[in-house]
């Protein structure tokens, strides 16, 4: 466990969550705790359920067992209410954008200050402009619809919509899986930049280890349905469990991993072995 | 460059075979019997409970008018509705001289030529206008209202609708049920004046019966009953498909053949519902003596 980070109180706090699909277990009383201020990354390999971790953290899937409570509220039997109040405190960049095809990237957005704050056009205008900015898009590229975006652009005006309510918590879904190095960097760049604004917590599952290595605060590995080890790089890449040490063994075993999970995941080959070819262990 | 390249086409591909052609255990007979037994009874009663929640939002949107997404609704309107005005004039007004056209070599033989307004006139009215209409709707909308939900399942846009707050239901769903439940009634108005007119241009043909003839018997044999029957059943087929479609569109998972699929089963399924109800509908007239 990291030392550093026990000061700060609790954002999410995940106990006895068990899910199950079927007769496949997913989680098996998982106990997980984020704190606020910090990059926290959910890692494992496919299947491992991390995807179905954050589903539950963000209100789009009801684990069978156990509670989890966000920003301090709990969400099981939660009321409509509730979890609108507390999904406006929140953002969710989506692993393909989840951008809405039929409206150009500046009603997208746009979009959630139009549902829920009374504000004129021009009012929404300015706010989304300026969170367009601020992911370093173009302002032309607010006219566009996201099919003509490339996948870099298209992450980035995700976040972008995800901040423009000004969430306390951003959840991010694999923020770097189908972009070119470049573009990756970029992204990595950009979440730098957020942690650096302070008061953001981001929870991100990533296979990235560019990005866990140079960004994570804490990581929580996933395994057998559990947290297999909780820690910074640095710490995990200490403890002696196989699905631990499958992750970090050996580069080319590494690249592969990473290359045969992500592909597994979505089909679209990823390039994140480029990158990483050009990691060094600290 | 080039031989990654390859190599991630090969990937792909071995990730894309893997998918489809999928690596489970061969299963008996009987025990595939059973697996797609309960995956029907889990499917209707997922539908079941999907009507109920459409049922119950609808509900809130009545009590509050103010809650009513009229864009989408007003585009429903127009996209199932207007767009759908010369596909259904035109088959309904071929269907009339269809049945005009079997009925009249019968009716010349006995010399009861000029029944043949009440064949065109009920049978239309009754029963292939609303059908007709019923069933284009659903090929043309009910399929393409599970193909947008379904595109937008795969490309995570309902979950994001979901995280930013807004109800996938009231937004997607609620202004397709309503607008068919606006537009196919008055779809079946049109599709019973194309369709008469096609008998009616039939009968003058085959059976010099003349159109001023046929419209003198026509308001003394169909009666308002006649009429009011058949525009009666369209809200019900209209609820039928626009539920089917949007249920099917929510069952997408996975990537884009998942999305074929879905759309394939809620036309299929749509239509299927549709012709039962309309079979249920007659049993119920006929119990009923009307």
């Amino acid at each position: 466990m990291s030392v550093a980070a026990t000061a700060n109180p609790a954002v999410i706090k995940i106990s006895n969550l068990s899910t199950r699909f079927g007769e496949h277990v997913v989680h098996d009383d998982l106990d997980l705790e984020v704190r606020q201020g910090e990059i926290f990354a959910v890692i494992g390999g496919s299947g491992s359920g991390k995807s179905t971790l954050l589903r539950e953290m963000i209100l789009l899937h009801r684990p069978d067992a156990g509670s989890i409570r966000v920003l301090g509220v709990d969400l099981h039997d939660i009321e409509d209410a509730a979890a609108l109040a507390l999904r406006l405190r929140w953002g969710v960049m989506f692993q393909h954008g989840g951008l809405f095809g039929s409206l150009t990237v500046m009603e997208n957005i746009g979009l959630p200050l139009r549902e829920h704050r009374e504000l004129d056009d021009a009012a929404v205008d300015a706010l989304a402009a300026q969170k367009l900015a601020l992911t370093g898009l173009d302002p032309e590229v607010g006219a566009q619809y996201p099919s003509e975006l490339s996948g870099g652009m298209m992450k980035r005006a995700s976040l972008a919509r995800a901040l423009v309510l000004d969430p306390e918590l951003l959840f991010l879904d694999e923020p770097t899986a189908g972009l070119d190095p470049e573009s990756a960097g970029e992204i990595d760049q950009l979440v730098r930049k957020l942690r650096d604004q302070g008061g953001l917590t981001i929870v991100m599952v990533t296979h990235d280890l560019d990005l866990l290595w140079q960004l994570a605060d804490r990581v929580a590995i996933l395994a057998g349905g559990r947290v297999a080890g909780i820690g910074s790089m640095t710490e995990l890449a200490e403890i002696d469990h196989p699905a631990i040490r499958k992750f970090f063994d050996g580069p080319r075993g590494r690249a592969a991993q990473v290359q045969t999970q992500e592909l597994r995941e979505s089909v679209v080959p990823q390039s994140a072995h480029l990158r990483s070819s050009s990691w060094k262990p600290k | 460059m080039r031989w990654r390249t390859n190599k991630l086409v090969h990937f792909t591909y071995l990730a894309a075979m893997n998918s489809v052609g999928s690596p489970s255990p061969r299963i008996s007979p009987l025990d595939g019997l059973g697996r797609s037994a309960v995956a029907a009874c889990a499917e209707a009663l997922a539908l079941l409970s999907f009507i109920g929640k459409c049922s119950v939002a609808l509900g809130q949107w009545v009590i509050h008018p103010s809650r009513i997404r009229w864009r989408p609704l007003l585009h429903n309107i127009a996209s199932a509705g207007v767009g759908a005005l010369p596909i259904i004039g035109l088959l309904s007004f071929l269907l009339g001289i269809v049945v005009a056209y079997q009925g009249s070599g019968q009716l010349r033989q006995y010399g009861a030529n000029i029944f043949v307004v009440d064949l065109v006139g009920i049978s239309m009215l009754r029963e292939f206008a609303p059908l007709i209409t019923a069933i284009i709707v659903a090929g043309r909308s009910g399929s393409a209202y599970a193909a947008q939900i379904g595109t937008m399942a795969v490309t995570d846009e309902i979950d994001a609708m979901r995280t930013l707050g807004i109800a996938p239901l009231e937004q997607l769903v609620l202004p397709k049920i309503l607008a068919l439940l606006i537009a196919l009634p008055l779809l079946t108005v049109f599709a019973d004046v194309c369709g008469v007119f096609g008998g009616m241009v039939m009968a003058r043909a085959q059976l010099g019966v003349g159109f001023e003839e046929f419209l003198g018997r026509f308001t003394k044999v169909v009666s308002v009953t006649t009429y009011l029957i058949g525009i009666g059943k369209a809200p019900v087929f209209a609820a039928i498909i626009a539920m089917v479609g949007c249920f099917q569109g929510f069952r997408t998972r996975g990537g884009a053949d998942s999305v074929g699929r879905q759309t394939t089963r809620s036309v299929v399924q749509s239509t299927f519902i549709v012709i039962v109800a309309d079979a249920m509908f007659s049993i119920a007239f006929s119990a009923l003596d009307i």
